[in-house]
């Protein structure tokens, strides 16, 4: 299994090899100082908290755990819905039916595998698919998600923590590039954008998207 | 087999997968390529984190939910969950699942129409901002020498095709644009199947090609 941090290329050093000291260590770089250090770690309890809510959804149809994923993820479903093109009541329908789903497919959540974050943006941007432009998604075989055998809770920090350093790359981006790749995340792509993702011509390669990402790349390592 | 594959999605594209902003038949590619590649299955599953983190950090700004929503949502939660048929994990065949979904089948389902010269195509059904079908080369022969309009990727499902540039095998996928005219060959140890999906019209350069055009929705 490939970590999130290969995100990007396998020049990348993981975290799995380089452990939650190189982590502690990057987090206290000279810019940022002990106050970044709180915030990661919070941001981590965080995740992991939303890990144990997902789990107690599955074993025990925990109602509490689920309002609080849902005060936490429902407006930011609807958020993205709006700006994908929903008007607001339709928005406010399809998050509901984004957190229906949560709560009847939490078995398939794997937290070795996925943050709750990213597995809760998966099943938000297939009903968009489905509700706004009326189209089936072909998914790839061998299902990502697919129930497996209790997953190790070490798999699950490295995955927790690889996710975290993957938003922190994210959040300390310049606003330009992040608005760049934000944008990417909604709305359906042009003819030209197509063009441009496949790398051609080849004079446009050097895209500004292609720089943001390079730049997140670097963040990532 | 993934260690075999040779000509890859660009990054682009599977963040535009992960993001789901491509066109149906641009999808099945995807999907179908993801099936069959565990390096761009892990990239494409990076991309996912990354929309994950975007929805995080709310790039997507924050709508209130209104009054009583997660009241409303528990009421639906009550009502019972739907039934979803589960999805075989690895289809037997040689086509990746989701095109044996889009086939109703595997190869000896697929409703082939003559095109000329022993090559056949079948036109799957999509959304229509981009077109999807799969082509059978007879082992040796060409396609007809083709522009194209907008952007055309073709990924071998059996067999093999050369062009002027390269050699792609199964799971390889070629990526065409306005500036590249070639003339694909199938290799000649087996019959070529390939999955092409494009954003426009193909134009050919020879003349009967061109007539035939308008009739095969190619």
């Amino acid at each position: 299994m490939i970590g999130i941090l290969d995100i990007v290329d396998a020049g990348v050093v993981s975290l799995q090899r380089e452990g939650r000291a190189a982590l502690a260590h990057r987090a206290k770089g000279p810019k940022n100082g002990s106050s970044q250090v709180s915030n990661n770690s919070s941001n981590q309890n965080t995740r992991l908290l939303w890990v144990h809510h997902m789990n107690r959804i599955r074993d025990a149809q925990d109602k509490a755990a689920f309002g609080e994923l849902f005060a936490h993820f429902a407006p930011r479903i609807k958020g993205f819905l709006i700006k994908s093109g929903a008007d607001a009541s339709l928005a406010e329908e399809c998050a509901q039916d984004v957190m229906v789903t949560v709560w009847n497919k939490a078995h398939l959540f794997d937290a070795s595998r996925a943050s709750v974050s990213t597995w809760i943006f998966t099943v938000a941007r297939n009903r968009r698919i489905d509700i706004l432009r009326r189209e089936n998604r072909p998914e790839p075989e061998d299902l990502p998600w697919g129930p497996e055998a209790e997953p190790e809770q070490s798999d699950i920090l490295v995955m927790q923590e690889e996710t975290e350093s993957l938003g922190r790359a994210v959040r300390e981006l310049p606003d330009n590039q992040r608005e760049l790749i934000e944008k990417a995340y909604f709305g359906d792509m042009s003819h030209s954008e197509i063009a441009e993702a496949t790398g051609l011509p080849l004079g446009t390669i050097k895209s500004r998207l292609r720089l943001a990402l390079d730049r997140l790349r670097h963040a990532v390592k | 087999m993934s260690n075999e594959i040779k000509h890859h999605l660009t990054p682009g594209i599977l963040m535009a997968y992960a993001a789901g902003t491509l066109p149906e038949a641009f999808n099945l590619l995807v999907a179908s390529h993801l099936s069959l590649c565990d390096d761009c299955r892990a990239e494409f599953e990076s991309y996912e984190a990354l929309g994950g983190e975007l929805l995080e950090t709310q790039a997507f700004d924050q709508a209130a939910m209104s009054g009583g929503s997660l009241e409303a949502t528990l009421a639906l939660i009550a009502g019972g969950p739907v039934e979803e048929p589960a999805r075989p994990l690895r289809a037997k065949g040689v086509l990746p699942t989701p095109l044996q979904d889009y086939v109703g089948g595997d190869l000896s389902d697929i409703k082939w129409k003559p095109v000329g010269m022993g090559v056949k195509q079948a036109i799957l059904k999509t959304s229509s901002e981009a077109s999807a079908r799969l082509l059978f080369i007879p082992a040796g022969a060409a396609m007809p020498d083709h522009g194209h309009k907008g952007v055309e990727m073709t990924m071998v499902l059996q067999g093999a095709f050369q062009d002027e540039d390269d050699y792609f095998a199964r799971g390889d996928v070629e990526i065409a644009d306005v500036d590249l005219h070639h003339t694909p060959v199938a290799d000649i140890h087996e019959d070529c199947i390939c999955l092409a999906v494009t954003d426009a019209p193909l134009k050919f350069r020879g003349l009967i090609p061109k007539i035939a055009q308008p009739f095969l929705r190619i």
